[in-house]
């Protein structure tokens, strides 16, 4: 039941998100990006389908694989990149890096590098909406490997104590770095430990868009009802390894391979093709299902390859004007540094 | 106009000021609401400001240290009470990573107008895990700032500039000054928050100490007294930022420096004051800067050990007279 202008603009997102992705990848080879990269592509129906579901007003609090987040939050491509270039114009001025992308004006609470962190940091964000009766929400995003820290269990207990107003996103790409799931988690669906904390969950098929969006959509709704928090098992898969020093030769090929064919961008894009389902499909999707595939396939007509290409070419030139204006911004200095340590003291005198 | 408050008193007064006077001022910790605080600083508040106001948590330090950074980010003010520095090794990602890294990884977008308190020192018999001075891991982390309030009348103005201030700072109550008396004047204007007092003036040696040892430093300046010995006794009332020049000013009428802590020894606090003033100071100096600590131990249960384990009057009294003696050599 995606309207024309949804699918196209999800689809757009993730067409950039991809392409942002690779060519950060491409600049650290160069030597234009240092330090950690953690890279999103496999995992881009969550962030999409999860971030369009949020209203502006809203807060989103991220771990350190965030670019995209911001990219879908509306962070400027150029900004996002200037960042990782550790320049100027960066979105926090060189001072974060690709793992600690702020933008305040956006309610993007921030990406953070110690895992666990982002579940105290939307606790307090929700805390201070709930104390202000406010109509806002917090999505808080983490991934598989997060579930066993111990903020994990402190913040979901209190959340739910509180019923304060967050949307816990888990990304489970099945991996904690190179460990896999089975090998991380005594329980490895994510989302039955939320109902330890009786925090309505649900585990969703993060390689979908619509399906995120629309489970993130419901969520939100509940939540704004004054339900308390939800939360979100998204299965989701990443392409490449932890981070740019990780090849990620742990994972048998054949793995990798089989997600690789469920990539949620081609799936994306597939849904943009004018079909109408076949018999076989009518058949397996039940009858519940046969009137949203046909209504999809139906809406999605109107858009054909050479639109896809069009959105491909589009957001191929955002990403190369990104770099541009990351490669023109000057390095900041140490005075710049200090500048922004003691940029809230204001006039305060300390001694 | 000043009334004579216990220290606690003094903290439960500034803590309701700031709340009457600004609602996105909030407090939460172990039993902070309903019970009072184990030290009585929140009492009465909860009655007053409500549970959303005056929040009870779990034991869960790191999260609701964490739910205070993630509040200040969105313009509340939140103190959070940690029910002793002990457990604040639970909070220290909340604290360390968070409070005081993301000003300034956002590019000063956030502030963090965060207020820890933390009661700590060595008490009365209550073991190695209940009996820390944690200063020294503090003041080794920029962007956190720490008070170190020894009176009643510190206690009040420096909690209320904490509270007032749009960075994270660390109040480090001592749990032996809570029920120590003294005039808390409510008209008469704060000195800044991390500027440092001298309490004695004296020209043959200066004191420098915080928290509870600049009381002890007191005693044993009344004890040298006795002697002829006039020491000069600065309390830093801050370890983060610490205020140099008045030491510095000090250390050029008196020669002759000396450094009581209740920190341990090795890389404690001391070690930091000793080696910026031995620095700048050098040719002001008679002779080298001594340090009266803690002893680098875990601090034992038994009460006269216990007692032994940190600094008493007598040992700053034999330390002076020592560092007095050398330089009357010279």
């Amino acid at each position: 039941m995606m309207e024309r202008e949804t699918l196209h603009s999800f689809l757009r997102d993730m067409l950039l998100a991809r392409a942002f992705e690779e060519r950060a990848a491409e600049e650290y080879s160069k030597g234009n990006i240092a330090g950690f990269l953690h890279l999103y592509p496999g995992e881009e129906a969550v962030a999409v389908g999860v971030i369009r579901a949020v209203e502006p007003s809203d807060y989103i609090v991220s771990t350190y694989r965030e670019h995209v987040h911001a990219l879908v939050r509306g962070v400027p491509a150029g900004q996002v990149m200037a960042e990782l270039f550790g320049r100027t114009d960066g979105i926090c001025g060189g001072m974060g890096g690709s793992m600690h992308l702020f933008d305040r004006q956006r309610r993007f609470m921030g990406g953070y590098a110690i895992v666990g962190e982002t579940y105290p940091v939307a606790l307090g964000v929700a805390y201070a909406i709930a104390m202000r009766e406010l109509p806002e929400a917090v999505v808080c995003f983490f991934g598989d490997g997060a579930v066993n820290q111990g903020t994990f269990h402190e913040s979901l207990n209190m959340a739910a104590l509180w019923r304060l107003p967050v949307l816990f996103v888990c990304e489970n790409n099945q991996y904690q770095i190179g460990t896999d799931v089975h090998r991380h988690s005594a329980v490895t669906e994510m989302h039955k430990r939320a109902h330890a904390y009786n925090i309505p969950a649900e585990k969703v098929d993060g390689m979908d868009v619509f399906k995120v969006h629309d489970a993130a959509h419901h969520a939100l709704d509940r939540i704004r009802s004054g339900s308390g928090p939800q939360f979100i098992e998204y299965t989701t898969y990443r392409f490449r390894g932890h981070s740019m020093a990780d090849p990620g030769a742990y994972r048998p090929p054949v793995e990798v391979r089989a997600y690789q064919a469920n990539d949620p961008v081609s799936a994306a894009v597939k849904d943009l093709e004018f079909r109408y389902p076949n018999a076989e499909e009518l058949a397996q999707a039940g009858p519940d299902n046969i009137h949203r595939l046909a209504e999809r396939g139906r809406s999605a007509g109107h858009l054909n390859e050479e639109d896809v290409q069009a959105i491909e070419e589009e957001v191929g030139k955002i990403v190369e004007d990104a770099v541009q204006f990351a490669l023109r911004s000057p390095q900041p200095t140490i005075e710049d540094a200090w500048a922004h340590l003691y940029h809230n003291r204001r006039h305060e005198v300390l001694i | 106009m000043a009334e004579e408050l216990l220290y606690w008193q003094a903290l439960n007064r500034a803590l309701d000021a700031e709340m009457a006077a600004d609602e996105s001022v909030f407090t939460l910790g172990e039993d902070v609401g309903l019970y009072g605080g184990s030290y009585r600083v929140t009492e009465g508040l909860y009655a007053r400001y409500g549970e959303w106001r005056v929040r009870d948590t779990p034991i869960s330090e790191n999260s609701f240290t964490g739910l205070g950074v993630g509040a200040a980010m969105v313009g509340m003010r939140p103190v959070v009470e940690i029910m002793t520095v002990n457990f604040a090794l639970l909070a220290l990602d909340a604290i360390v990573n968070m409070a005081a890294k993301i000003p300034f990884m956002s590019g000063g977008q956030f502030a963090m107008p965060l207020v820890v308190r933390m009661p700590g020192g060595v008490a009365k018999q209550l073991a190695a895990q209940h009996s820390q001075r944690l200063e020294h891991t503090l003041m080794n982390v920029p962007g956190l700032r720490i008070a170190v309030p020894a009176t009643p009348q510190d206690a009040y103005w420096q909690l209320r500039q904490a509270i007032a201030s749009e960075d994270p700072v660390i109040v480090l109550e001592h749990e032996l000054l809570y029920f120590s008396k003294g005039p808390v004047d409510f008209a008469a204007a704060a000195p800044p928050l991390h500027r440092a007092a001298v309490r004695r003036q004296g020209k043959d040696v200066t004191l420098i100490a915080y928290s509870r040892m600049a009381e002890l430093a007191l005693e044993a300046a009344q004890e040298l007294a006795k002697d002829n010995i006039k020491a000069e006794v600065i309390d830093l009332r801050s370890l983060s930022p610490i205020d140099w020049d008045t030491c510095a000013a000090s250390l050029a009428r008196t020669h002759r420096l000396l450094i009581v802590e209740e920190d341990c020894r090795f890389a404690g606090a001391g070690a930091e004051i000793a080696a910026h003033l031995g620095e700048r100071c050098f040719f002001d100096l008679d002779g080298p800067v001594r340090r009266v600590a803690g002893l680098d131990m875990p601090t034992p249960f038994n009460g006269e050990l216990e007692a032994a384990s940190i600094p008493r009057v007598a040992d700053i009294v034999t330390a002076v007279r020592e560092l007095c003696l050398a330089g009357a050599k010279k």
